[in-house]
């Protein structure tokens, strides 16, 4: 799927994904770094010619994402919801019990800090199955067609996802000397 | 009130024993009873360097280590010169080093055996924590409220804006004092002191938004029970007509009981791992904390939901295993009725006292405690005590006090604090009082449905602070005791016997606020230059003394001993040494608080006689 300007949630899910790639692959990881650095797009593009450019097309400007904002979620998540404690663990020797009992307390924590720092309501209020009809000119961005996409607007469908859309976003501010990289200090008990 | 001094806000402050709150009425958009009122949301740090707003601000004071955080993890958006943190942040970082956090200063405010101006908190930590005294962390608290409201409304200064900060109803004159001199030292321009239960009935009357005079009528007595975070308090409050009008009056305020919902957690925590110990998991100081953060949360999913009997429990491991380290265990509806029903709202009778035992569960060292945890004990008691309360307005107004009463019956409750958000403990009152009313013939009292459970508090407060300029009903009733000073009989000493004292009445019962009581007609002579103590005495339950009545006796439950009073009169224009004959005067002040002045003979001068807040050991 190519979103030429991805949702907030979107965009927080790419954030995150991408932040976990960036650490596991070097060669993304240096995509990126081009990316933010040239502000070049798409393609491993080793070599910026400074010709005058050719292209018929402008390339899409693609936004940066600043990492601070996904970090400070990551560090809440972890804090509130002990998240990076649960996804890093080796889960294959626990039983399902143990896993349920510390999935309640990452679930309870992770619904809090959503619930706190985000307003998050269903793109669309109608229940799950039922039917709908989408006029001409409906928001690509908050719907997307699925299966038998044929034809032209007003569509008729059932709704088989409600979808999610933030309405607001209350995250904490930062001081401009915090370390946002650490999203969770050790801790060292005297 | 005079209209001279209107200002834009009128704010209300609540000064809790975990949380504090603020609320304000803009009384230019304000008419009547419609009135445009908002919570604050209050700036805090959350965690190093990252500031968050909350309705809440958390009662709790952290002292780092000078190593502990970075520079600026400390800045507050309005300034970048901080070397302590309150609230959330100072609350979870203090839950792991405990030697560094001040908590529950606000009980420690009323604590007749300390010092409250001496830097006491923590009372654990050791040496080198620069400790501060109940009063500066009050201080610290009410600063930061000052701060974060002008930070969030630069055109209305909060010093020129009318506030009105709460106290327990049973706060005695010098904890009153001490939270106006706070408040003082906080920057306050105008403040007024209103007792908790009253704000808690305002804020009522003010959500129901003039529906009130539905829902209550002539002679109700209304019992207001509000159990907060670290106190219970219990007034009384009754509606009678004057010329024509309903009228709201305090006949009565409750004892100071130290016990609340952080009580009711920790008991269930200990509970719990008291099982944990038995099945050979020793919780340590870490995981009982944790224990108790999910007793909470457990204790509140099992109040609230008849259908649920048990909740798992998981404490989660200190360390980056999570499944691994994590203990499970669950909490059970018995073990939850055993230990906050059975044992905080016991299903008693009207006689039941509560009673001195050992104690379980409230553990924490230094502050008094309620020994007996039984809430409904404690209501039995007051209610009990204050049987005749309404000696005063029978006939005038329409109350009718019950013939052969055991106790004063109450016609309607207010709730206020959050644990009563669970039916069960609403319906567990409800229940053991129409008991009582039932064995003697009253009719049962009725539930104030739709209070605001958690900024009540606040929210009363502010609106107290609009109709104080004459916009709405007023709870009268004034002070909730008379106050007494002992003097030594004029008896020859009989030897190994305390000279016996009698109680000379100073100010009597109900002195509403700006108000002075008459001068006593008995003198004492002062020495110039040097400290003079008298015993100060308060009776909750002596309506009818007037200045001047001297007791030979009394029951146990009619005085209570407070801190003693101590008068200096400076030597300027006399001799040290000399005696100078003086009458002791009391008023109250326009902000509710109490102040006695030693007046000398034949002169126009007043001398502050000063409370003794710096702890006996008696006491």
């Amino acid at each position: 799927m190519t979103d030429s300007n991805p949702s907030f949630l979107g965009r927080i899910s790419l954030a995150v994904g991408t932040f976990f790639r960036i650490l596991g692959d070097g060669e993304f990881a240096a995509g990126v770094l081009r990316l933010r650095d040239g502000g070049v797009t798409a393609s491993a593009a080793p070599a910026p010619a400074p010709a005058p450019a050719p292209a018929p097309q402008p390339a899409p400007v693609l936004k940066e994402a600043s990492p601070d904002a996904a970090l400070q979620l990551l560090g809440l998540l972890q804090r509130d919801a002990r998240f990076i404690d649960f996804v890093e663990e080796d889960i294959k020797s626990y039983s399902d019990a143990d896993i349920g009992a510390a999935a309640r307390l990452v679930h309870d924590g992770c619904r809090a800090t959503l619930r706190e720092h985000f307003t998050i309501r269903p793109v669309r209020d109608e229940a799950e199955g039922s039917r709908v009809t989408l006029a001409e000119g409906f928001d690509a961005a908050s719907i997307r067609l699925t299966g038998n996409v044929v034809g032209k607007a007003p569509f008729n469908g059932s709704i088989s996802h409600r979808g999610w859309r933030v309405e607001e976003v209350r995250l904490p501010k930062l001081a401009d000397s915090h370390n946002a990289k650490v999203i969770a200090p050790a801790e060292v008990e005297l | 009130m005079s209209d001279a001094r209107q200002s834009r806000y009128a704010i209300g402050i609540d000064l809790g024993t975990t949380h504090c709150a603020l609320s304000y009425v803009d009384t230019t958009a304000s008419d009547g009873e419609k009135t445009s009122q908002g919570v604050l949301p209050i700036a805090q740090l959350t965690g190093p360097g990252a500031i968050d707003n909350l309705d809440l601000l958390p009662s709790f004071l952290y002292l780092p280590h000078p190593d502990e955080l970075a520079s600026g993890d400390l800045y507050l958006p309005w300034t970048g010169q901080r070397e302590f943190a309150v609230g959330e942040f100072a609350r979870s970082r203090g839950a792991a080093t405990p030697i560094r956090l001040v908590s529950s200063a606000k009980s420690w405010l009323c604590h007749p055996g300390v010092d409250r101006r001496a830097a006491i908190l923590p009372n654990d930590a050791p040496p080198e924590v620069a400790r501060v005294s109940p009063l500066e962390s009050s201080v610290r608290y009410l600063t930061h409220l000052r701060e974060a409201w002008d930070h969030a409304h630069p055109d209305a200064p909060f010093s020129e804006q009318d506030i009105t900060v709460t106290i327990p109803a049973s706060f005695d004159p010098a904890a009153r004092e001490l939270t106006a001199e706070a408040a003082e030292a906080a920057g306050f321009g105008r403040m007024t002191l209103l007792e908790e239960p009253q704000a808690a009935l305002y804020s009522w009357i003010q959500k129901s938004g003039g529906d009130w005079r539905k829902q209550v009528k002539v002679g109700d007595i209304i019992l207001v029970v509000d159990v907060g975070g670290g106190t219970t308090d219990l007034s009384l409050i009754a509606v009678i007509e004057r010329e024509g009008n309903l009228e709201l009056h305090r006949v009565a305020v409750g004892e100071h009981i130290l016990l609340g919902g952080d009580n009711m957690d920790l008991a269930l925590a200990h509970v719990v791992a008291r099982k944990l110990a038995a099945q050979g998991t020793q919780a340590d100081a870490w995981q009982l904390r944790a224990l108790t953060y999910a007793c909470r949360s457990a204790k509140e999913t099992l109040l609230s939901d008849p259908a649920t009997d048990t909740v798992p429990l998981v404490v989660p491991s200190r360390g980056s295993k999570l499944i691994g380290g994590s203990i499970r265990t669950e909490l059970t509806r018995a073990e939850l009725t055993q230990t906050i029903l059975e044992g905080f709202f016991p299903q008693v009778d009207s006689a039941a006292r509560p009673v001195s035992r050992a104690r379980a569960g409230l553990t924490q060292l230094g502050l008094p405690y309620a020994q007996d945890a039984g809430i409904t004990r404690h209501l039995a008691a007051f209610l009990g005590r204050q049987v005749g309360a309404l000696a005063e307005l029978a006939g005038v107004s329409g109350i009718a006090a019950a013939e052969n009463a055991s106790f004063l019956h109450p016609t309607a409750v207010l709730f206020n604090g959050g644990v009563f958000k669970s039916p069960l403990l609403v319906e567990r009152i409800m229940s053991t009082l129409n008991n009582w009313l039932a064995a003697e013939g009253a009719a049962p009292a009725r539930l104030l449905e739709g209070a605001d459970l958690d900024l009540a508090v606040a929210r009363g407060a502010a609106y107290y602070g609009y109709v104080r300029r004459g916009r709405g009903v007023r709870i009268r009733g004034g002070t909730a005791r008379a106050y007494y000073i002992a003097i030594e009989s004029a008896m020859p000493a009989v030897p190994g016997l305390e000279p016996p004292i009698q109680a000379l009445c100073v100010a009597p019962f109900g002195m509403e606020e700006g108000t002075d009581a008459e001068l006593p007609a008995q003198e004492f002579g002062l020495v110039v230059g040097e400290p003079v103590h008298f015993r100060f005495f308060g009776s909750s339950v002596r309506r009818q003394d007037q200045v001047g009545t001297l007791l030979d006796f009394w029951g146990p439950e009619e005085l209570q001993e407070l801190e003693e009073i101590q008068a200096t009169l400076p030597a300027a224009g006399r001799t040290a040494g000399e005696v100078v004959p003086v009458k002791l005067h009391a008023r109250v002040t326009e902000a509710g608080t109490l102040e006695l002045e030693a007046v000398p003979r034949g002169t126009d001068e007043r001398w502050k006689v000063e409370f003794d807040v710096r702890g006996n050991a008696n006491a």
